[in-house]
């Protein structure tokens, strides 16, 4: 059978997707923090990104403020979380990898030292920092999927 | 947001081309919000393992009562054609996927979304809200009760209107059968000059977000019926 196509989130995808709270995949974790941020490097204040532990199945969603801010709570003993971006404008979700601390991974190992700092979730205020490149020079790595 | 110092003069709507695939084309340029936020850069591949992960279940605590019917969600009854939406949730196996979790919103039969950026000069619905959850059955069913939305205005290109659509996300079994889309009803006339629609530049493809109307399952004297299938990728498991 032909897969369903995809088509963007839109700009008012909150009144579906942001009912509840789902950012905290772990009360007792750490924050993970960052922007959304397009080519220009403005904010993308309608924005959504989802991450999964996929070795402890948790997972959560963050909408985007006007800043362009999103927040979680993740497990400390977490390493990576698998991604998903949304947006207006985005017309097919972007999958990413959020990498909380540096590890010995197949999937850094072939990118370029440029490319793995794009992955790699920063120590700031006794949380971390991620923020999140649509386009440019220092555009996140997005994955096929 | 675009802005005047940000204009396109191009084309709104590209020709159909079959040869670019069934799926969406990200950097469709006559979606103006596509130039700052669609990625450049090729997009990197990944193990065989990563595209095989299971993803998120989410069970009965996901889902209030009132979620799968956006009618009953306030005192009153909101206006406009009242529409139960059903179908299948498949692989592209066509396997029914259980349990599955479908998230919709839309605006309200005016065509105003209840949303502080929505600034169309149409009224708001005390009582739609506009948003409902539903998890698939065994046999991969779902369904929920609405009204009709209404077609809307969207500044993207002059004149520019959305044609009415429903949005659904789901999340399938194995976390990449995530999918966001939009459903479509038949034979809206706007289809033509709707970018985010035509992005999709395989018509067939495009009509997969097209329901059909349902007569069977209209109520008599009470509600239309359209029926829509998801078809999400194949399932990299046994599940």
């Amino acid at each position: 059978m032909s897969r369903t196509p995809s088509q963007t989130v839109g700009p008012f995808y909150a009144i579906g997707l942001c009912r509840r709270d789902d950012n905290v995949l772990d009360p007792d974790g750490i924050e993970l923090a960052g922007r959304l941020l397009d080519g220009r490097g403005e904010p993308v204040g309608d924005g959504m990104v989802e991450v999964w532990d996929a070795a402890g199945r948790r997972w959560g969603r963050s909408g985007t403020g006007p800043d362009g801010g999103f927040a979680f709570r993740v497990p400390r003993d977490c390493d990576v979380l698998e991604t998903y971006v949304f947006a207006r404008g985005l017309l097919r979700h972007q999958r990413t990898r959020i990498y909380l601390r540096e590890i010995e991974d197949g999937v850094l190992a072939g990118l370029s030292p440029e490319q793995r700092a794009t992955l790699l979730a920063a120590p700031r205020d006794g949380g971390l920092r991620f923020d999140i490149r649509m386009q440019g020079e220092r555009q996140t790595v997005f994955f096929e999927h | 947001m675009t802005t005047a110092a940000d204009p396109y003069e191009g084309p709104v709507v590209l020709p159909d081309d079959p040869s670019c695939g069934p799926e969406v084309q990200i950097d469709y340029p006559g979606y103006r919000s596509t130039r700052w936020r669609a990625p450049k850069d090729p997009l990197v591949t990944l193990p065989e393992e990563l595209h095989r992960l299971d993803g998120p279940v989410f069970g009965e605590s996901a889902i209030e009562r009132s979620d799968a019917d956006l009618t009953r969600q306030h005192e009153g009854e909101p206006l406009g054609e009242r529409i139960h939406v059903h179908g299948r949730v498949l692989d592209e196996s066509g396997r029914p996927l259980r349990g599955a979790l479908v998230e919709v919103w839309q605006a309200n039969a005016a065509g105003r979304y209840r949303h502080d950026v929505d600034r169309h000069p149409a009224p708001l619905d005390p009582n739609f809200s506009g948003a409902g959850r539903v998890l698939t059955g065994d046999d991969g069913r779902y369904g929920f009760t609405t009204i009709k939305p209404g077609a809307y205005p969207w500044q993207n290109h002059p004149n520019a209107w959305r044609p009415a659509h429903i949005h659904f996300s789901l999340f399938g079994r194995s976390f990449e059968q995530r999918l966001v889309t939009q459903m479509y009803f038949p034979g809206d006339p706007l289809f033509p000059y709707d970018p985010i629609f035509n992005a999709i530049r395989d018509p067939r493809s495009r009509e997969l977000l097209v329901a059909r109307f349902d007569l069977e399952r209209t109520e008599p004297e009470w509600a239309l019926a359209f029926e829509w299938d998801i078809v999400l990728r194949a399932t990299p498991f046994e599940p």
